[in-house]
């Protein structure tokens, strides 16, 4: 069956160039970088390699990237690190929207005796840097802000809040899983202490990602061992894996203005196409200041499960935010945080797309998406009269 | 993914029966689009009181639609009394089952179908069951239904109530409510249990049951209680009422094992099993 595959923000294809880059490491390089003997010797200098090519697609010193498991791994080794370094401080700013490795994470420790201030966002998913600036104290340890929405792709204005952060004398932690390999980032210049970011979000395998730790930050490690990554991960290297993603942040860098152009007119016909076909739709999160390959769209009135069987159907890979996709019975909390009303939360899909799309997959997904929105309109109980109905009722009652 | 049987399937991308009645003689409305699913239910029913026709129109994830299809399958052809009697797990057992999280659809499938019988019936309250005190503000699940979902289906943790009626799956800060509800449910039930027995008159038990009875009481009710102060205690033959058991260590030496015999483990058994047991010490 033909697969269309838009759900490139849960993951991506590994790139053949990356598996080609791993194989001798499965096979004949399989020695130990720590090793004293240069059969494991020469795989260490490999993993420099990989740890050259991270570096360069942050604009950052090979020295400051710490290889790990994966992004959630990282966000726990950043705020984890900091905390542990900084005792005296029990306090912590995040946002409403994170990633549930950071979201969870800081809801844990909000139990286990740390102060946690959860900063809210607009409907547009921006944040008011004026709270922001607000909330940092004097014992802030950490502030960990994601650079990029993985459910809307909106992205925050990181350096803005890495200055605020800064002038009072805190650090900054983002989560750059979303960010890296879809836009430029360059921590040469920057105001960011600590970044995370995931392998098999840009076409690596999954079980591998990085934290990068600026020089002079001071961080404890989260997993305690060997001597390896400098003493600040321990833990026998996942050697393919990461000279995996170091191939993968080279071709990113390669095609990091195919991202932000082609992909971007992809991602921009896909969206502008559906908002004229289906009915009653919207865009979840701000237009412009957003990855260049996502969109998440509502449909009022249908439920997001239902939309993605009959996508899937079609052999068409996509996400939602609707409770009945989530595990759990709450639907997103990003969308929910966003005030976006549970009649478009329900009804929400999220299309992310990556360079390996083509303007034949968009063309197929304007032609079953909304087709499908209707079809599911016809079994729902509700309608714009539902809709009218509500606004009055909703009137009436502020009256 | 959910892991949907092939009737689900099939009754979710070719749903039965979906639209709207033309003056029906029942309507019943279930949930709301805040909830995330919802279904309304249209009967007619023709000269003799059986369902004649039965439409419906759902908002809800892939279950919620084949649920709902399934139930006007269900009904089509029977009268308002045999349709009363489907059940929740009717409904999931039609569709060849439904995953534990999603049994809340079934359930909205059943109370839709009882909302329509009480319309009929010219009954006002729709959801008698629904009555009560909030305790999950996010779906706004009543105590009363919380309790009734946990009678109905014997559930016994917070997760089981949250797959059949959503309470919890929201903030979760009603859990220790939820939890005390369970609780109170099953405490009551216990006690019902209990003076029903006492007044019920004496069941004969089959030879076979019997003596699983009386294995079961002695490794849970009995063992834990001797090995804990070192002994032990072994079944070796049951004849009739007659149960004969060896005690093992620091029993054996244990001036008082003849009185634990009587006060422990004949008690235990006649409360358990049957109150005609008699209980023998055997050397072995």
């Amino acid at each position: 069956m033909k697969v269309v595959y838009a759900d490139n923000n849960a993951t991506t294809m590994v790139a053949p160039e990356v598996i080609e880059a791993m194989l001798p490491y499965f096979t004949e390089h399989y020695g130990n970088p720590s090793s004293m003997h240069s059969f494991g010797g020469q795989v260490a200098k490999k993993i420099e390699v990989a740890r050259q090519q991270v570096a360069d697609i942050l604009g950052a010193d090979p020295s400051e990237i710490v290889f790990t498991s994966c992004g959630t791994e990282s966000d726990n080794a950043a705020i984890w690190g900091i905390l542990r370094a900084n005792p005296h401080k029990r306090h912590m700013v995040t946002s409403r929207v994170e990633h549930p490795a950071v979201y969870n994470l800081c809801k844990y420790l909000a139990q286990s005796g740390y102060h946690v201030t959860e900063l809210g966002v607009d409907s547009n998913g921006m944040l008011n840097l004026n709270e922001l600036a607000d909330a940092v104290r004097e014992d802030t340890a950490i502030v960990s802000i994601m650079y990029a929405n993985n459910e809307t792709g909106v992205i925050f204005p990181i350096e803005e809040i890495g200055a605020i952060v800064k002038q009072k004398g805190s650090i900054l932690h983002t989560d750059a899983v979303q960010a890296v390999g879809k836009i430029p980032l360059d921590l040469s210049k920057s105001t960011i202490d600590l970044l995370t970011l995931s392998g098999h979000k840009l076409h690596a395998p999954k079980g591998v990602g990085a934290l990068f730790v600026r020089k002079g930050i001071t961080f404890s490690p989260f997993i305690i061992g060997g001597h390896q990554e400098k003493n600040r991960r321990g833990g026998t290297e996942n050697v393919p894996s990461i000279i995996g993603l170091g191939k993968a942040c080279e071709l990113a860098k390669k095609f990091m203005s195919e991202e932000t152009t082609r992909v971007k007119q992809l991602r921009d016909k896909l969206e502008d196409e559906i908002l004229k076909k289906a009915p009653d739709p919207r865009v979840n999160g701000h237009r412009t200041q957003r990855l260049p390959n996502t969109t998440n769209m509502s449909f009022e009135f249908v439920e997001g499960e239902a939309i993605l069987l009959l996508l899937n159907e079609k052999g068409i890979c996509a996400s939602s935010g609707s409770a009945c996709t989530s595990g759990s019975l709450e639907p997103s909390h990003v969308l929910r945080a966003m005030g976006v009303p549970f009649t478009a939360v329900h009804g929400s899909v999220r299309l992310s797309l990556s360079r390996y799309n083509t303007m034949e997959d968009v063309d197929y997904i304007i032609e079953h998406l909304p087709p499908i929105i209707r079809r599911l309109r016809e079994i729902s109980p509700y309608g714009r009269e539902t809709k009218v109905k509500e606004q009055t009722a909703r009137a009436s009652a502020r009256i | 993914m959910w892991d949907y049987s092939e009737k689900v399937k099939d009754h979710f991308f070719r749903p039965r029966n979906v639209g709207e009645i033309e003056n029906p003689d029942a309507v019943g409305e279930v949930g709301s689009l805040a909830c995330g699913d919802a279904l309304k239910l249209m009967l007619k029913l023709d000269k003799s009181g059986r369902i004649a026709d039965v439409k419906f129109k759902t908002f809800g994830c892939g279950s919620a639609i084949a649920s709902a299809s399934a139930l006007t399958e269900m009904v089509r052809g029977k009268t308002l009394e045999e349709a009363a009697k489907i059940t929740d797990n009717d409904i999931a057992d039609y569709l060849d089952g439904l995953p534990e999280q999603k049994m809340h659809c079934s359930v909205m499938g059943r109370e839709a179908l009882e909302a329509a019988i009480a319309s009929y019936r010219g009954i006002k309250i729709e959801k008698p069951v629904e009555e009560g005190t909030i305790v999950c503000k996010c779906f706004g699940v009543t105590d009363n239904k919380i309790a009734h979902e946990v009678r109905e289906h014997k559930l016994t943790t917070i997760e089981q109530v949250t797959n059949y009626c959503k309470a919890g799956g929201g903030c979760r800060s009603c859990h220790p409510q939820i939890q005390a509800i369970i609780d109170e449910v099953w405490q009551k039930e216990k006690e019902k249990a209990m003076i029903e027995s006492a007044r019920k008159p004496v069941k004969k038990l089959t030879n076979i049951r019997k003596m699983q009875l009386i294995q079961e009481t002695i490794e849970r009710d009995i063992r834990p209680a001797l090995q804990s102060d070192g002994g032990d205690i072994e079944l070796i033959d049951i004849d009739g009422d007659r149960v004969m058991v060896s005690f093992r260590g620091s029993c054996v030496e244990c001036p008082s094992s003849k009185v634990t015999l009587k006060s422990t483990v004949e008690a235990k058994l006649q409360e358990f099993v049957a109150d005609t047991i008699i209980v023998e010490e055997v050397v072995s």
